[in-house]
């Protein structure tokens, strides 16, 4: 078995621990607590990390695009999200495909 | 089953068969395409759809475990990425709770507990009778499961038959899905400011240590927007 596809099988056991964990306690804890909006900050701050990393400085194919546009097909994403269709979802991942290949064919 | 579970069942099985499973499908394609062109196995990839069960948590593992990151590494920044699963089951499971569920149905469904799934079934079941709900969310989850995993197959083995344009166009949809996810399921200050924060982090730790710096940025980001959003209520109460 490849590190790959070990990696993927503990790293969903590991997952599962705040499912289970979530079950286990939910009779008992508020889930406003302060220790959940610290929780809830590192889990946020760290995805957005990973995004705004992942379209500033990619690895694998995206490294084949100009960072100005990857910035510019977010900027449709984003616009198509929140103001042209009140947050739906597909729209929004839809419009980012079709505005990275325009963008692509265009440049 | 009892009947009630059972007419719940399919009840989850048509409302998610419709735009919940089609956006789930936009986000998995481009997981599938992404995993494919960074060279990693088609069972791996479909392994971390079944198991990890969390679109970031599975950009986090391709990320960085193609930058050469240590197992250990990418263990724990990937299982620190699911924390927010906790909040969410703690606050999902008073609802599916009823006289005949027993732990073990809890503990299955807990495993499903993701974002597009829970925002879905949460919103509707206030509106549902208690005995309905655990069928309606297993109902739900089967049908996001199958498109989510016959997506991520699609998107392995399709994304290399693409011209290359419309397969970067496909890869870019995976992390878009999840920006707006992340960024529509937000609603206040703290939730923004740790955001904001993250995304200003995850970039600088890059330079400082590639292999670490997903979960270092969020350990500091977080901390420092729940610091800095704590310090801003307490002066707005003293004033």
């Amino acid at each position: 078995m490849s590190e790959y596809t070990l990696l993927a099988i503990a790293c969903g056991l590991g997952t599962y621990v705040w499912r289970g964990l979530g079950v286990a306690v939910s009779a008992r804890v508020r889930p406003e607590s302060e220790l959940f909006a610290w929780i809830g900050c590192v889990a946020f701050a760290m995805l957005a990390g990973l995004i705004s990393r992942v379209v500033l400085i990619p690895s694998g194919a995206l490294e084949h695009t100009a960072l100005w546009q990857r910035l510019a097909a977010t900027g449709f994403a984003l616009a198509a999200y929140f103001l042209f269709t009140k947050k739906n979802l597909f729209a929004g991942v839809i419009a980012s495909a079709a505005a990275m290949y325009l963008i692509l064919l265009l440049s | 089953m009892s009947s009630p579970a059972r007419s719940g069942f399919r009840q989850g099985l048509l409302h998610a068969a419709g735009i919940p499973a089609m956006v789930l499908a936009a986000g998995y394609v481009g997981f599938g395409a992404l995993a494919a062109g960074h060279g990693l196995s088609l069972a791996g990839t479909l392994l971390s759809t079944l198991l990890i069960w969390a679109l970031p948590g599975q950009l986090i593992l391709v990320e960085m475990h193609t930058l050469g990151a240590p197992f250990l590494a990418v263990f724990l920044t990937v299982v620190f990425s699911g924390a927010r699963f906790l909040p969410m089951t703690v606050v999902m499971m008073p609802l599916l709770r009823e006289a005949r569920g027993r732990p073990v149905h809890y503990y299955a469904a807990a495993q499903f507990v993701a974002m597009t799934g829970w925002a879905w079934t949460m919103a509707r079941f206030p509106d549902m009778p208690a005995e309905r709900r655990l069928g309606y969310f297993f109902g739900f989850i089967a049908v996001l499961m199958a498109s989510a995993l016959a997506s991520t197959a699609l998107g392995y083995l399709a994304g290399d038959l693409l011209p290359p344009m419309a397969k970067l166009a496909f890869v870019f949809m995976s992390p878009m899905y999840f920006l707006l996810l992340l960024a529509g399921g937000t609603n206040d200050a703290r939730g923004y400011l740790a955001i904001v924060i993250g995304a200003v982090a995850g970039p600088l730790m890059h330079f400082v240590a590639p292999q670490w710096s997903v979960i270092v940025a969020g350990f500091v980001g977080g901390t420092l927007a729940y610091a800095a959003h704590r310090m801003w209520k307490k002066g707005g109460l003293q004033r």
